[in-house]
Formats: structure tokens, sequence, C-alpha cells
């Protein structure tokens, strides 16, 4: 491990039946991270269920409820590395009724393992998976053809399936795509390259999630910045000081740089930057960071440091794809909060715009109604105005979820478009220096 | 810096300190969980960092069940005087004085008798909020839980119940009465632990690293001996060159033979060893689920 060691997230998903648990189970195994005790703990259970095989499931599967019903309900996250990279793996399960656990492990991948039997070629639910990874914006996506074993490692059923998998892509907004053929339980191409697969001359599927170009996936080019918190010391030796701290969601900033307040529309200079390291010239997403100007604005939790160029979106009338969360579904006309960056306000939804059928993926427009794990688009109006990039620029910046007020229960995850209208844009000239 | 990029150490130390202000931000009463161990340590220097110039925005609290390492309260009592931070200790001795909480016969550790008395804290102070070093990677029930992770007015952790996180977005609304327990270092491994603590040279309690112990065996473990834990007859007394791996109730706490006296030395065995890191402590051993029993009664 040294200073560039890089970290990468991917999802998985599926159920046991795709071999998604074999295949994590691989790679953990295989990277010698799974410790003795575990093992031990899998071989108890398995003794104790009268089985003889050690189920790598359970070692994904933490919940009682999980282990005695079999499947994974809620995502896990696990944990391995090799010298050059750290994974986190987002591991969720596949069936339609937990659409919205791969939803929530698919926000921060930088790739998405889609998993599809050999045998069976591309199903509803590896499309389902393709499709929500898509809507997301993972970066990079990776198809494993899993059980070549058992379709005699033939090259023509790998160029089938792929041919087949082609055909579904231009629905979706992949920038990037690899297929790998694999057989998760004998092991070929997942750590150790296959020697059953001649034909098959790319990466195993290790060295590629090791490989990928990860450092592009955040957005270097605006600089965004909500602020989360004003630290102000109140002390002798720092009576003066007033950082405005938060996560740099987009692009890059330096001392000296011109900077825009929006939504209130003032404009002053970056006086100073604290990193994680101390002061710094500049700083970039996503490093968590404080800030001070070199006037004195009103500035507050909520609002957005932004560049003077590439302004965002200011406006209180949005238009939304959204993943329902809850088993209450959407009311229109109803008053939600929403989250998104630092601001909490209130929205009411004001039309349900379209409906994705998560079997087919078709659009139904006008739709009656939005229910647990359904994904659609909706328009809804907030109280406050939201400062924002439509989340297929810049993920970090389009994202929100929507919190029931009286329950405080977080019942959608959505994903800003382009809105319709939105406010001009300030004059920032009237603040100037 | 010509690149704009992070390593994995400093992702998960941004992400970490993102936490760490929203709950300074969203919340009216948070504290910090501060033991004295490493991940609380290491949760100290984030906090450091997230609020500087400024000084840490809440205070510290312990939960001390009668059987923390002696070295560990010194360690804990130093530190929070030298960052000038409020630390509030609340006893299991005391809890059980007020019958807040109940020891049954023959129970050794102390660690289920942590629960009552950490949530009488909560309720004492008001804190809507508390932030801990756990992490996911310590055992597959962490392994489910969230960043911010609701628990209801009696403590209680409903893992089905649990909300999305999605992003770097966050919902900490509590009503009066339910709180909040945060867990920023949540995506941390053990390996990562060790090596924020090497990069930031962090002072550490010295039972981390190797020094002679008397030990026993007892259910394949070097236990430490000490007044609480007097040898039982026949068993013999060993000293051992010994450290800790993770350090919770002396009474199960197991040591490792070692002779790691630099973190680089530690680094190393973390990278090769064989079992993890809690296979040591007794408490979850238990059964399978017993850390999700011990959550679901409000444990951390």
């Amino acid at each position: 491990m040294n200073d560039n060691t890089q970290l990468m997230r991917f999802t998985t998903a599926g159920s046991v039946d795709d071999g998604k648990s074999t295949l994590i189970g691989r790679l953990l195994h295989d990277s010698k991270s799974i410790f003795e005790d575990q093992w031990e703990s899998l071989e108890r259970s398995a003794d104790l269920a009268g089985g003889s095989e050690v189920n790598l499931a359970n070692l994904t599967d933490g919940l009682r409820s999980e282990r005695e019903q079999g499947i994974t309900i809620d995502v896990a996250y696990r944990y391995f590395a090799t010298p050059r990279r750290k994974f986190i793996i987002a591991d969720t399960p596949g069936h339609v009724q937990y659409t919205r656990n791969m939803v929530t492990g698919a926000s921060t991948a930088n790739m998405a393992l889609v998993l599809i039997d050999a045998r069976n070629g591309v199903v509803e639910q590896s499309k389902r998976h393709a499709y929500i990874s898509s809507l997301l914006g993972i970066p990079h996506m990776t198809v494993c053809i899993n059980k070549m074993d058992l379709v005699d490692y033939s090259e023509e059923r790998f160029r089938e399936i792929r041919e087949e998998f082609y055909e579904f892509v231009p629905r979706l907004d992949i920038r990037d795509i690899s297929f790998i053929p694999i057989s998760a339980l004998k092991g070929d191409n997942v750590v150790t390259e296959s020697t059953n697969m001649p034909w098959y001359h790319g990466p195993t599927l290790l060295s590629h999630l090791e490989d990928v170009y990860i450092a592009s996936d955040w957005n270097l080019k605006d600089f965004r910045m909500p602020v989360q918190y004003v630290i102000r010391p109140h002390t002798d030796e720092h009576h003066d000081y007033r950082g405005f701290s938060g996560q740099i969601t987009g692009g890059t900033i330096k001392v000296g740089d011109d900077i825009g307040v929006l939504p209130n529309g003032a404009r002053s200079k970056v006086k100073s930057i604290l990193t994680h390291e101390g002061p710094a010239e500049e700083a970039f997403c996503p490093q968590s960071v404080s800030i001070e100007l070199e006037h004195n604005i009103d500035i507050s939790r909520g609002d957005t440091l932004t560049s003077l160029d590439n302004l965002p979106y200011t406006t209180q009338d949005h238009d939304a794809h959204l993943c329902w969360m809850h088993e209450q579904g959407l009311q229109l006309g109803k008053k939600y909060l929403i989250k998104h960056g630092a601001r909490t306000t209130k929205i009411v939804f004001k039309e349900l715009v379209s409906q994705i059928d998560v079997h087919t993926l078709e659009e139904i427009e006008n739709p009656t109604q939005i229910k647990l794990n359904d994904i659609g688009r909706v328009k809804f109006k907030s109280m406050a105005p939201l400062v924002y990039d439509a989340y297929k620029k810049n993920r970090y910046v389009g994202g929100f979820v929507i919190i029931d007020e009286a329950s405080n229960d977080t019942v959608a995850a959505g994903m800003l478009r382009s809105p319709e209208k939105a406010q001009p844009i300030p004059d920032f000239t009237d603040y100037a220096i | 810096m010509s690149q704009y990029k992070l390593s994995h150490l400093e992702l998960l130390e941004t992400e970490a300190i993102h936490v760490m202000r929203e709950v300074a931000a969203e919340f009216e009463r948070p504290t910090l969980m501060f033991s004295g161990g490493k991940d609380s340590i290491v949760m100290l220097r984030i906090a450091e960092k997230a609020f500087r110039p400024g000084k840490i925005p809440f205070p510290l609290l312990n939960v001390d069940t009668g059987h923390n390492f002696p070295e560990l309260n010194e360690f804990r009592d130093r530190r929070a005087k030298e960052l000038g931070a409020k630390l509030i200790v609340r006893t299991v001795e005391d809890a059980l004085a007020k019958g807040i909480a109940t020891q049954v016969p023959g129970e050794l550790s102390r660690n289920r008798l942590q629960i009552p008395t950490l949530l009488a804290a909560i309720e004492e102070f008001q804190f809507d909020a508390a932030l801990g070093g756990a992490r996911r990677d310590e055992e597959k029930a962490r392994a489910k839980e969230r960043f911010f992770s609701f628990r209801d007015e009696f403590g209680q952790w409903e893992p089905k119940k649990q909300r999305p996180e999605l992003w770097n977005i966050y919902n900490g609304r509590v009503q009066p009465g339910q709180n909040m327990r945060v867990f920023p270092i949540s995506n941390w491994t053990e390996a990562d632990v060790w090596e924020y603590i090497g990069q930031e040279n962090l002072e550490l309690p010295h039972i981390y690293f190797a020094h002679d112990r008397e030990v026993v065996r007892r259910k394949g473990q070097w236990l430490p001996v000490n007044d609480l834990l007097p040898p039982k007859e026949g068993e013999e007394v060993k000293t051992l060159k010994v450290r800790v791996r993770t350090i919770g109730d002396i009474m199960t706490t197991g040591c490792i033979e070692s002779d790691a006296s630099e973190i680089s030395d530690i680094l190393a065995e973390v990278a090769s060893a064989r079992v993890t890191e809690r296979g040591g402590r007794a408490d979850d051993k238990v059964s399978e689920s017993s850390m999700e029993d011990r959550k679901r009664e409000g444990y951390f």
C-alpha cells in the first residue's frame, strides 16, 4: 500500500442463482481477504444447517432474516484490497422488490458488475440492473458472462450474449462497457487467467478492476460547493476567521479565484483555503475544505459557492427521475421535504410525467401512481430555490432525497434534469469588489 | 498539486470530515464517543481537522465499564485535557448502583451492561446524536448499518427500517427522544485505521504495541491477568510478549503474541493476519447474531 493506492467502489446485483455471492466469495477468497474465523463461522453455519457445503452468501448476508430466508435484502458493504487498489463492494439484491437497494448501491459506484448466466443469456434482471446503473450514472460497466463452464467455455455462446446485450445498449447511457467470460465457481478469469478459453484475450475481472481509469469519474470542470457549516472560532488567535466549510462536489478552486454565491447572487474572491492537509493554494472535488472569502457576505448552510463561468441552474421548478423507496406511495399535492446538497426545504409534487416499467423498461406516460420500487419522472416545486446542474453532468450536484415530514423516513431518491425554466443568471457585477 | 487525485485514505478522510460536519450542522446536542481506543483516536483527529481552526463543537462521552484497561482510561483523560474538550464519563458501576443496569449471575463481561448505561447517559444529556468509531468491516451486522443509524425512543436499531443513503446525502432528522448514532469511518478497514495512525503520527495507548504481560490461556485466547481476572486453579500464568488488536472489556479481550513495536510492524501484521480483528473478542462469539442482537438493544 502506498500513497497512490486508489479507492474504487463497485456494485453487484443479483440473486444466489446468478452466482453473485460465489463471484464475490471468489474475489475475496482468491485475493486472500477471507479470514480464518470468518471461514470457521461459515463452516459452523453449514454444519448447523445440515449441509456440507460452505455457503459464501452467509459472508455477506449479515442479518438474521437474510440468513433465514436465504436472500440478500439490504445493501451489504464488503472490503478487499490488492496492492494497487482498495475496493468497496456494494452488494445488493437483484429482485424487483429490492430496486431501491440497487439504486442506493449504485449511487456512489465507479463500476457496475452486471452478471449474466451463460445458459440463460440476457434476462430481465440483468437488463434492469444495467438500466439502473445507467440511470444512476455509474461511469463504467462490466458485463460478466458467468457459468461459462456449463456451456463448454463456448466462444460462440459468449459472442451471442454480447450481441444480445449490445442490442439493448443504445437505450442506455453508458460511457464504458466491457465483457468478460468467467466461471465464478471454477475461478476462470476472475482472479487467474483461464486456460479453458484461449480465444479470450482480455483481462481477468480483477485486473480489469485494478486497471480501469477512475480518476476522471469526478467532475473537475465546474466549481461547486454547498456550504455545509460555518466555522467561526471566536478565539483571540482566529478572531476574524469565518470559514465556509463543505465538500467540493465539482471542479477546482484557487486562492484569488472569483466566486459567486447562489441563490442570493453575491460575489467575492477566495481569501484562503484549508484542506485536510492544512492551508492550501488550491483544492478540488471531492475534498472537504473550509474557504474564507475576501468580503463579509451573509452566507449560511444550504447556499452554494460556484465558479462564475458555467453557472448552475437556480430554480424552484424541477423535473427529475426518482426511485420511490417507501411502502407509502407518492402523493401529489402533499408537502414533503427535499434534501439537496446542504439545503433542506419543502416541496410539492405537481405532475407524474412517466413511469418506467421495471420489467420491460418501457416508458409509460402519465402514470396514475408511483409506488415502492417504482422509477418515474416527476415535476415538483420547491419552497426555496435549489442550485444544481443536471444529474447527467454531475451526480453529486444533481442528486437529492425526499423525506416524509411526519415520519422523517427517506421516501425517495432522485436525479435532477435540466429544468424547463430557470431563474435568470444574477447580475453578479452588482456585488463587484 | 499537478494531479487532482486523492489516495484511498484521503478519500475516506474527506468522507468522514463531511459526515462530522453534517452532524455539527444538523443536530442540536451531539457527542463524540471517545474511549481512548484506536478507532476513537482516529475519530478525534478527523474531528480536529473538520472544525479547525475552531474547536471540536461537541463534548466527548465514554462509558466506563469498570473493566476498562487502566492504560486506556489514563490516555482518555489526558487527551481530553490536552484538547481542552469536555469529557463526560458515565460508569457501569454507577448504573448498577442506581438500578439502571442489572447484572446477570455468572456474566463476566460488562459489554451488555454498557447498553443501559449509554442509553441513560444519552437521556441525561439529551444527546440527539452520538458519533462512534464503528466500522463496517468489523462484523457482518455492522456491514449492513448506515452512516446515520437511527435509534428510536428505546435506543433500538431496526435493521429493516434503515434509511437509504445515497451519494453524500444523509437524513439526520429525529424527533425529541430519538437519536442518531453516526459512524463517519464506516468505510475504513483495520488496515486503513493503522495506516492513518501512521500517517498522522497519532499517539496511542502503549498496550497496542508489544509489551510483556501476564496472561492465561482460556478458550483458545490469551487473556490478561489482573485483579478482576485472577487465574483459576490449574491455570498456568505465563509472561508473554503480547499486544491487543482491539480493546473491549478487559475480561474478554484476548491478547495476541506479537513483537510489533512500531506502526509499520503492526501494518505488516494486519496485512498477513489470518483472523479478523474481533476474532479475539468473546462477546461476538456467542452466536451468529450476537452483534445484531446487541445493536437492536441499543449497543453502538
